[in-house]
């Protein structure tokens, strides 16, 4: 059932690709516009200091500020794909590094997060179903909604006071050791969990009231079994969307949770970057987080089609 | 739609008894009455430091206890409710506005205007959307005010896509045709019959906008890119209060439960209006 005129999955990734150029042209002009938006005069941030007329017009040349804005745009985007982003107006060290540096450190919590989300949410949302109706789906339901109005931060520093500071069983902050992910990635899974749940209730529940499981279960085949190889697989398509969705919310959750555990990753960096005014360092913080959320949009759309031929490719 | 006047309104009351609504309506109530009532209710100004009295614990004089500089809670979650709601409700207010007008012109006339209002929102939506906050906060400046705008900047494309999709499913309906045929003016078929169809959709997102809009703008605070001290916004309390979490637990305990009953009331009454004018949806996602 393929409409429209491409028909063929290479095609379709083709057309992603493009779009997502288009996008990510339009992401580097608004980073590209904060530059001039964005409170203060550049000179003197460049400057760091008052700088004498002489210094000023001196920066403006050599940062190519006397270009008209087309130019400056295009000498941005040069830069950008020489993955330079320019210096720190604060520590005058080039902020790329940095932000690939922390940028690691914000994929490994939440691919943490990711997982156990994934993994309850689909557990819990499963039992839901099945037990759709009864006092037990209800309580999951209410506490799904529980989960969703608890503030990220709030979250984090509960399990901060429950198990850093009365059991003393994992670090408050800082970044290392598998022990210091424990509680940053409960946190930001906190709040997935409960979506998750949902979307797997919600799914369950529509493929359980579909034919084929009618007649898996005519047919005499073991409860568990339909569950598992008739509903479950079935359901978890149009959860994928689902955890492509999530990498948005999980970006704005690792910002605060990041803040919360004094985790050293693109979200702290962007926050202190934003409250001291380093306008390169939130550039290169922003295009690098946008690029990897795009890129994980792209991926998703592909798998979608790739696990579920019946997906149109339009 | 109900066929019979007054159906409506019976199936809604029969919605707002289930126990998660009515829980929901009762918190928010109180919520809003602790908002308004903030200047009768609180019993300190609720900015008035006094070092002699910091971190106390709850006592007579201060029902909960005192911050790190001897601000009275009490007073301050009052009034941190205020405005905590306020940020809620004026986000989303104006995000509904923007979102209509913008959302009305796009469905209703199409053609260039439609493509320009829809290539922009889907630019505005591909963001991550706490990156498009905080991309207008730094270049705003922190500040409660600018967090708004942020806000409101980010609900407003959702409130244009809904309202387009709306306006494009009725605008064939014979209704609309029926007061094109009649002579109507344009712009009061769109007021008039238009607009109307909308509403429900967006009554049961803008209460469950309000609640993630009060998260929004209470963890932008917390972050220091929101409100900034001495403001009893709660998310601004809790951030800078997280330091006393070992020693005062209260400071963030208050602040705390103040952001989660207020999320949760929006919550709750947000599911219950989506079942009610949905039934098909059931609870999904």
């Amino acid at each position: 059932m393929r409409a429209g005129g491409v028909t063929s999955l290479p095609g379709y990734v083709v057309r992603r690709l493009l779009g997502m150029v288009l996008l990510l042209a339009g992401i580097t002009f608004i980073v590209f516009g904060m530059m001039y938006l964005a409170p203060g005069d550049v000179t003197v941030m460049i400057a760091a200091s008052s700088p004498s007329p002489e210094q000023v017009a001196a920066i403006r040349r050599d940062f190519g500020l006397d270009q008209p804005l087309w130019v400056q745009y295009g000498m941005f985007l040069r830069r950008v794909a020489q993955g330079d982003l320019g210096d720190s107006w604060i520590d005058r060290r080039p902020v790329m590094p940095q932000v690939m540096n922390a940028f690691a450190y914000t994929l490994r919590l939440a691919a943490a997060a990711l997982v156990l989300s994934a993994v309850l949410g689909a557990l819990g949302g499963v039992w839901s179903a099945i037990r759709h109706g009864s006092t037990a789906d209800e309580t999951i339901l209410s506490v799904t909604l529980l989960g969703i109005s608890v503030p990220i931060f709030v979250t984090g520093l509960l399990l901060i006071y429950t198990f850093a500071f009365r059991l003393g069983w994992f670090p408050t902050s800082g970044a290392g050791s598998w022990r210091h992910l424990v509680l940053p990635a409960c946190t930001l899974a906190s709040f997935l969990t409960a979506y998750n749940v949902r979307m797997t209730r919600a799914c369950m529940l529509e493929v359980l009231g579909q034919d084929y499981v009618r007649t898996a279960r005519a047919k005499g085949v073991a409860e568990r079994w339909v569950l598992a190889r008739h509903a479950l697989r079935n359901a978890l398509i149009p959860m994928i969307t689902v955890v492509g969705l999530q990498v948005g919310l999980l970006l704005g959750g690792s910002v605060i949770t990041e803040t919360v555990f004094g985790y050293p990753g693109v979200g702290q960096l962007v926050v202190s970057a934003i409250s001291a005014r380093d306008t390169p360092l939130v550039q290169a913080c922003v295009l690098v987080t946008a690029s990897g959320f795009i890129l994980v949009n792209l991926l998703v759309d592909v798998s979608y089609v790739l696990i579920d031929p019946r997906i149109r490719l339009t | 739609m109900d066929q019979t006047p007054g159906a409506g309104s019976v199936r809604l009351w029969r919605t707002l008894r289930k126990p998660r609504a009515a829980a929901g309506a009762v918190v928010l109530s109180l919520l809003l009455v602790g908002a308004l009532g903030a200047n009768w209710l609180a019993p300190h100004d609720p900015t008035k430091a006094d070092l002699k009295l910091r971190l106390r614990p709850p006592s007579l004089e201060y029902p909960l206890g005192t911050d790190w500089i001897g601000r009275c809670l009490l007073s301050r979650l009052f009034y941190g409710t205020r405005l905590t709601l306020a940020v809620g409700m004026v986000t989303v207010a104006a995000g509904v506005t923007a979102g209509v007008i913008l959302g009305l012109l796009a469905g209703f006339y199409g053609g260039v205007l439609e493509t320009l209002i829809m290539r922009a929102t889907d630019l505005l939506l591909a963001f991550p959307y706490f990156l498009l906050t905080i991309v207008f906060v730094a270049v705003l400046g922190p500040s409660l005010l600018n967090a708004m705008i942020a806000i409101a900047a980010w609900t407003a494309p959702h409130y244009i896509r809904l309202v387009r999709s709306v306006v494009l499913s009725v605008k064939g309906r014979e209704f609309v045709e029926a007061a094109r045929a009649v002579g109507r003016p344009e712009l009061g078929i769109l007021i008039r019959h238009i607009l109307p169809a909308c509403v429900p959709t967006l009554v049961v997102q803008a209460a469950i906008f309000c609640a993630q809009n009060m998260l929004m703008g209470a963890s932008l605070s917390f972050l220091g890119l929101g409100a900034q001290p001495p403001s009893p916004e709660l998310g601004a309390m809790l951030g800078a209060g997280r330091q006393y979490l070992r020693t005062a637990p209260q400071v963030v305990a208050v602040p705390a439960l103040g952001i989660f009953l207020g999320v949760l009331a929006f919550n709750f009454l947000g599911d219950a209006l989506r079942d009610h004018l949905d039934p098909t949806l059931g609870r999904a996602a």
